[in-house]
């Protein structure tokens, strides 16, 4: 299948490794095949995203990391042990190095705000002065100190999911695996979350895994993406280039619902061109967006830029946006002009002669 | 219509006593029988936390049996394993064996129950974050299932005293016997009327209690 070049020109330094990685359901003719065979690597301090529809088997694949699902074949190598091979009693010690969060937060409703992230430490028989000062500063990195004594069922969602990730970062792991964390969230509260997700990431330098269905929660945070279809990892690369050059329809439809870069149906008949004009999409990113394309190409070339749409975004850090404009004008001058605009570091195409 | 019937004041207070003695070792020692089991009922199903499909099958089934033999028969049928195992089968002590026997596998019938309601994905949780199976039975599935275990037990209680009544007729003491001898082998309906009147308070105040507890256990 698709093979991840961006790790494996980094080679070697990876916090996890997934390795041919295969989840069978069943035998005989119900078995379904959740998974096949996944390899990718994830460094330290990197949030990784998979994104699918609910049935790509993107659930499946983040419970294998932790063994929640145990591989039917493959490796799951964290920190160069892999995990499929431990006994039971050294999964759990690896477990304790890895937080999870869900979809419907999983909390003790019969245990208080405190007491929630107190869990993973009891578990461990940390003494009582650590957990005090340990949960203390959790509750304060979520914002919910105030709320130490409420109850679960007295919180909001997204109260409950900031529970849940102070929870998940009671043992200090170096991996946070996320299962559709904001899915059960408004948009708003899911915005605080991801907001959250990513001051921890840089805070405690945390290695995060997401899975979700929403393009918009990898491209706020996430630094890479998985794109998954019926079990295969289809697409995999920096969240930018997965956005400038999606390859799969699976992809150019997730990433359609939040950034829409289509032309209406139509709209290209109804506009009148001269004869011989191009449409050309411009795509900028980061740095490039600030040149001032048009105008050069109205200055240098004494061309007349007709735009017919654009859209502008913002991936993580990076500004991400394009342009589909209109050129008439001679071949040879057009020619030199598109030369001209990827001197700047702007991708030039030409999606339509006239 | 009660004219001339002597109430028996001196009879009900050892009767209650009695009553509330074999419904307490029961539900004690049912308890100690019944949860355990209840929790092996629950972990050993596919695909939970202790996967043992043999001897949930074979749990289950022998607990089904129990149950829907009718109590006056179990009665009379563990009279040898009673006699066995304590020396008598009459009287309160000879009540408490089969008394046990029948609670049990209620017990754990409910408790089973109780635990089901326990979110998997509460379990899941715990399992991420490197629990041990006993840590999941205590810290998560008994601890969140407290509210429903308080009413399950009040159930088995209220179902016990109804019980020891049945047992009243191997001569196990206790309200039941009381409203059996007084009431119907002798006629005494005014006896019988009264100790109705403690058993529905006596239910009352248990149910009202365990409500109580229950409520104040459950935060959800």
């Amino acid at each position: 299948m698709y093979e991840d070049k961006h790790n494996r020109l980094q080679g070697g330094k990876a916090l996890i490794s997934v390795r041919n990685l295969e989840k069978v359901y069943g035998s005989g003719t119900n078995a379904v095949h959740a998974i096949k065979n996944a390899n990718f690597e994830i460094e330290k301090g990197e949030i990784f995203g998979v994104i699918g529809f609910s049935g790509a088997g993107k659930s499946s694949l983040i419970r294998c990391i932790n063994l929640l699902e145990r591989p039917s074949s493959g490796e799951v190598v964290i920190n160069g042990t892999d995990l499929t091979k431990l006994s039971s009693g050294e999964l759990r010690k690896a477990r304790r190095k890895i937080g999870m969060i869900f979809q419907h937060f999983n909390l003790l409703s019969s245990a208080t705000v405190f007491d929630n992230v107190a869990a993973p430490l009891k578990l461990n028989k940390a003494p009582k002065e650590v957990i005090q000062r340990k949960v203390n500063e959790l509750l304060e990195v979520v914002g919910l100190s105030k709320r130490a004594q409420a109850y679960p069922s007295q919180l909001s969602g997204g109260q409950k999911q900031r529970v849940a990730i102070a929870r998940a970062l009671a043992n200090d792991p170096e991996i946070l695996l996320c299962d559709e964390a904001t899915s059960a969230l408004d948009p708003q509260t899911t915005e605080s979350i991801l907001d959250l997700l990513l001051d921890i990431n840089r805070k405690y330098n945390l290695t995060i895994m997401l899975i979700t269905h929403e393009m918009h929660v990898v491209k706020k945070i996430c630094d890479r993406v998985a794109v998954m279809e019926e079990g295969n990892i289809v697409e995999m690369g920096s969240v930018l280039e997965i956005f400038s050059s999606p390859r799969t329809a699976t992809t150019k439809n997730f990433i359609r619902n939040i950034f829409d870069d289509q032309l209406p149906p139509g709209f290209l008949e109804r506009v009148q061109h001269a004869p011989g004009s191009r449409i050309v999409r411009l795509t900028f990113i980061g740095e490039s967006t600030g040149h001032p394309v048009l105008a050069e190409l109205t200055e240098k070339f004494h061309l007349r830029p007709n735009i017919l749409i654009g859209n502008i975004t913002q991936i993580k850090e990076t500004t991400f946006g394009y342009l589909v404009i209109s050129l008439s004008g001679e071949a040879t001058v057009l020619d030199e002009a598109l030369e001209h605009v990827a001197e700047r570091g702007i991708r030039a195409e030409v999606i339509h002669h006239v | 219509m009660f004219n001339g019937m002597d109430p028996h004041w001196d009879l009900y207070l050892p009767a209650l006593q009695e009553t509330l003695y074999m419904v307490g070792w029961s539900i004690f020692l049912g308890t100690i029988i019944g949860i355990p089991l209840g929790v092996l009922l629950v972990i050993t199903r596919p695909g939970h936390i202790f996967e043992q499909p043999v001897f949930y099958q074979i749990t289950s089934t022998i607990i089904n049996i129990i149950r829907s033999v009718p109590f006056i028969i179990l009665l009379f049928a563990l009279i040898p394993f009673t006699k066995l195992l304590i020396g008598t089968f009459i009287g309160v002590e000879g009540a408490i064996v089969p008394l046990v026997v029948y609670v049990a596998p209620y017990i754990a019938r409910l408790m089973e129950s109780a635990l089901l309601e326990v979110d998997p994905g509460l379990i899941e949780a715990f399992q991420a974050m490197g629990a041990t199976r006993r840590q999941i039975i205590f810290n998560v599935m008994l601890k969140e299932s407290r509210p429903a275990l308080v009413l399950s037990l009040t159930i088995a209680v209220i179902g016990l005293i109804d019980a020891t009544a049945m047992a009243g007729i191997i001569g196990a003491g206790g309200l039941g016997n009381l409203a059996y001898r007084y009431g119907f082998q002798r006629w005494e309906t005014l006896v019988m009327i009264i100790t109705v009147i403690v058993l529905i308070v006596l239910v009352q105040l248990l149910q009202t209690a365990g409500n109580r507890i229950a409520r104040s256990l459950r935060k959800d």
